[in-house]
């Protein structure tokens, strides 16, 4: 296989370890006179963007930054509950950046670009000094250093956190420099406003079409780079864990207008979400891969036991993750915890009211942890009851707002029963294709965090998100940008009456009156439903050639019945979430659709994409490295039709081998 | 998943429950209408639905009706993000302590209740439209100094810097505001010395804050007063409201670095 004559990767020679040292100190500048001059576009204020933008900002940039919400703070990333990976090794338990870097080609199934995934490592350091150094409060230790825990698919302990709020601390460090250039007037923050277009002149992207959605207003923007850092498009399942903003569009619009999309079909199934109660449930909820270094998960040995967790023996539980991964036991990757509980649900293992679920259970950990606090406390002859109660005050020290969260939830108290817990849509390794440098296939246009394909392959592992976005924003781009900007010097202002812009407001406004026109009998969120059934059902958890055909001709019956029968109220002239939502869904359903392709075209099995076809005697996912070792990189060339283009992987530094947890 | 079943069950959204409320919901168009209450009717409301879940079955309702759905905000439906706001029976966030809007579930009330709900009432938030308020002066706030001024870069290795675990975890315990105004919504001057004194005391806590803690103190509330924030009469609404449930502590040492900035300085 050869890559395509569309894609360069721009990776630059050498070995590995000297790439991006060498690169980084000969990618060309721009004096600080002309990065006065040059305006860069930042959507999206999560961990990439709001790091971007400030970072930029500082180098002397003229930055314009838009999100969707009231306020750059509530990005999604806020809601990152575990930690952030880095190779600092302070617990001296042999971590390295070559370790981080294989642990993460390894956990992406072997489907991601060893250059980039090595200068993640490389600069995963950094992120903790440049955070701690914002004032970041991350966990410490009594001696005043920091604190590590364990993360999925790792030996070591390099996750870095702040108790179950970790997203939260990290993008409110970013969020204050980003305000911090906001009061130096550097950054001009575009808060509730959502980009609706890219606008391309020349081949090159010189601004977007963004939408007021207090007012109504389509507005111009020009600039010499447009970066979009707008975050997954887990909501094309309907539920997930992500957001309920959290949408395709900008990253599509962009694909529309030509930049290629790569792997769309590897999505992260989250292992440990608390299950879903009813028809009403809009999003699920996420409980922190955290638990699982001290919460074991189990099933009942015997199909369609109806007795409480509680009262079924230990003789008569199945730890399954222990008995079929002792290497890993509860601290697999996430697909494969994923996938080894649909195995047992699927199986007539599962509990609870709708046999969709599994336990996670920390009856061991409140006894051990108890038995550890008498054995400090010098207390020989300690009742059960004491013990019981000492573990259960350290389980809260280390996860309380997690189980104060489930309580609230479910009802359910945790400390008394075990946990119910079931997979769940959660991040989308997949993205817009970018190189070396975060540029997609159209100059000027990047990409940068979760919006891009980069760093995790086919499976991402646990605090790794928070990684690579804080990477991208505030190591990565501020160099990488400088090749193209570089060239732009004698560019000047972008005019916005170019006739480019008018062209691309007038089909944004087109569009919208479309939308407000059909007045159909359907709501905006009972297509998302649909859709969401569509792609969990058959290009979820676990996919087949036949299931996905029929899911392709599906989505496009969807398509048309949205774009005659969609009931949108209102209109497009003040604060409208309905035309948002309509808008966002419209993105969604074309999505489904290309997911559907790619899970189509690739006949194996690799981390999150899980062909019913392809497996192991075992259901280990099976791998064809011969023929499949690629990016797909999609281009888009009109409704319903796509191309495709190969990125080859070429793996210089890591030894192939079939992924074992065992 | 366990998702949506079959169409017919699309259809039952909202009818698995055996509640029946009435609701009295603040509509205004934008912020310069005269808004007022709608009464609402809602069945088979479920327990187990969030508080937003049940506004989400609120506007399909409204929608069948051809009735425009009711603007709020809402985003992580997590309790973190800080979007949703809801004024419920006089409460930010209704009846539960330490508990956001999003995380209330209808399990709090009863068959047959009247839930009232408004928007967040301060000078400094102006309605947008129905329960959507602006928070931008939150935004400008900490525009003015909430920050440690590093350009990234500029970081010496992170463990070079030990942090006694109590002060860490005070820190973390200030920072864990999420900004979203209930502290502003429940008292009864809409003063935010609660969510202002949160960074400060972050910051203060923490040597890295220590080079700007007079300058941060004194620009803070000065862009604070200048919003049109009243002022604190330590009547402790903020904190007994805050979902995060962030100390009155924070007040007390917001005034202690005031004072000791106005003493030493005459930057604002």
């Amino acid at each position: 296989m050869a890559t395509s004559s569309r894609l360069d990767a721009k990776i630059p020679q050498g070995s590995l370890e000297s790439k991006w040292s060498k690169y980084r100190s000969s990618v060309p500048l721009v004096n600080p006179a002309n990065k006065r001059n040059l305006e860069i576009i930042v959507v999206g204020t999560g961990l990439a963007g709001a790091s971007a933008a400030a970072t930029l900002a500082e180098l002397g940039y003229k930055v314009k930054a838009f999100c969707f919400q009231d306020s750059p703070r509530r990005a999604h990333s806020i809601a990152a509950q575990g930690g952030i990976n880095a190779a600092k090794n302070y617990q001296n338990d042999g971590d390295s950046v070559y370790r981080l870097f294989y642990d993460t080609i390894k956990g992406g199934d072997y489907r991601a670009r060893e250059a980039n995934v090595h200068r993640l490592a490389e600069v995963s350091g950094n992120i903790i000094d440049q955070c701690v150094a914002a004032g970041v409060p991350f966990a410490r230790e009594y001696g005043g250093l920091l604190s590590n825990r364990s993360f999925g698919g790792t030996q070591v302990q390099r996750t870095f956190y702040a108790a179950g709020q970790t997203g939260q601390q990290l993008l409110l460090g970013a969020y204050s420099g980003l305000q911090r250039q906001v009061g130096m007037g550097t950054i001009k923050m575009y808060n509730r406003h959502e980009m609706l277009d890219i606008v391309n002149i020349d081949g090159k992207c010189r601004g977007i079409i963004a939408r007021n959605l207090i007012t109504g207003e389509l507005e111009r923007h020009g600039g010499h780079a447009v970066l979009l850092c707008t975050g997954g498009y887990g909501n094309v399942f309907y539920l997930s864990t992500n957001a309920m903003g959290s949408n395709v569009t900008a990253a599509w619009k962009a694909h529309k207008r030509g930049a290629f999309f790569g792997n769309p079909c590897f999505t992260q199934i989250h292992p440990t979400c608390i299950p879903v109660s009813g028809e009403h449930q809009s999003k699920l909820t996420l409980m922190s891969e955290s638990l699982r270094n001290d919460g074991r998960i189990w099933v009942p040995k015997k199909q369609n036991d109806n007795r409480p967790g509680n009262e079924i023996p230990e003789a008569e539980r199945d730890y399954y993750l222990e008995r079929r991964y002792p290497a890993f036991g509860n601290l697999v990757p996430r697909d494969i915890a994923s996938r080894a509980a649909k195995e047992r649900c699927d199986a007539g293992y599962g509990v609870g009211t709708s046999k969709l679920a599994v336990y996670l259970d920390f009856a061991a950990a409140v006894e051990r942890y108890g038995r550890g606090e008498a054995s400090k406390n010098n207390i020989h002859n300690a009742s059960d009851v004491d013990i019981i109660t000492w573990g259960k005050a350290v389980v809260k020290e280390k996860y309380g707002n997690l189980f104060d969260m489930y309580k609230q939830i479910t009802g359910e108290d945790p400390y008394e029963v075990p946990m119910r817990i079931y997979p769940a849509v959660h991040y989308t390794m997949g993205g817009l294709w970018v190189d070396y440098n975060l540029m997609t296939t159209v100059p000027g246009l990047y990409s940068l965090g979760e919006a891009n394909f980069s760093d995790h392959g086919a499976n991402r592992l646990g605090a790794s998100a928070l990684m690579q976005g804080l990477a991208d924003g505030y190591f990565v781009i501020p160099y990488t940008i400088g090749a193209y900007l570089a060239s732009e010097i004698r560019t000047g202002k972008i005019s916005t009456d170019h006739e480019a812009f008018v062209k691309a407001e007038t089909e944004v406004r087109e569009r919208i009156e479309t939308l407000l026109r059909i007045q159909g009998k359907t709501s905006p969120e009972l297509f998302h439903r649909r859709l969401g059934k569509i792609m969990w059902d058959k290009c979820g958890m676990a996919r087949n050639a036949e299931g996905l055909k029929e899911a392709i001709q599906e989505i496009r019956q969807l398509r048309k019945d949205f774009w005659s029968d969609v009931k949108v109220m209102g209109n497009a002239t003040y604060f409208n979430p309905e035309l948002d939502k309509a808008n966002r869904v419209a993105d969604f359903i074309e999505l489904g659709e290309l997911m559907c392709l790619d899970a189509l075209d690739r006949n194996e099995s690799c981390g999150g994409h899980f062909r019913e076809e392809y497996q192991t005697e075992e259901g280990e996912a099976l791998r064809d490295d011969e023929n499949y070792m690629y990016v797909s990189a999609w281009e888009h060339k009109g409704p319903e039709d796509w191309e495709l283009h190969k990125e080859e992987l070429v793996y210089e530094n890591i030894k192939i081998a079939q992924r074992s947890y065992k | 998943m366990p998702h949506l079943k079959v169409e017919s069950d699309i259809k039952n959204i909202g009818m698995e429950g055996n509640m029946s409320l009435s609701l009295k919901v603040w509509r205004q168009s934008d912020k310069d209408a005269a808004g007022g209450f709608e009464d609402y009717k809602l069945a088979h409301v479920s327990p187990d639905m969030s508080f937003l879940e049940m506004f989400d079955v609120l506007n399909e309702q409204l929608i069948e009706e051809g009735k425009e759905p009711v603007s709020f905000d809402h985003d992580c439906r997590e309790g973190i993000c800080g979007a949703c706001s809801m004024y419920i029976n006089g409460r930010p966030h209704g009846p539960l302590r330490g508990v956001t809007t999003c995380q209330l579930h209808m399990r709090s009330f009863k068959d047959g209740d009247t839930i009232v709900v408004e928007p967040w009432r301060a000078s400094a938030f102006p309605v947008i439209k129905d329960l959507v308020v602006d928070r931008d002066a939150f935004d400008r706030v900490i525009s003015a100094g909430g920050f440690v001024s590093v350009n990234t870069g500029n970081a010496q290795d992170a463990n070079s810097l030990p942090i006694a675990k109590e002060s860490a975890d005070d820190a973390f315990a200030a920072a864990a505001c999420i900004g979203c105004g209930a502290c502003v919504a429940a008292c009864k001057n809409a003063s935010a010395m609660l969510f202002v004194s949160a960074k400060i005391s972050q910051l203060a806590l923490l040597p890295q804050g220590q080079a700007e803690r007079s300058i941060r103190a004194e620009k803070m509330v000065a862009q604070m007063d200048a919003e049109g924030f009243g002022a604190c009469t330590n009547t402790g609404a903020c904190s007994a409201e805050c979902p995060k449930e962030i100390s009155l502590e924070n007040i007390a040492r917001l005034n202690r670095e005031y004072i000791g900035a106005k003493f030493s300085s005459s930057a604002v």
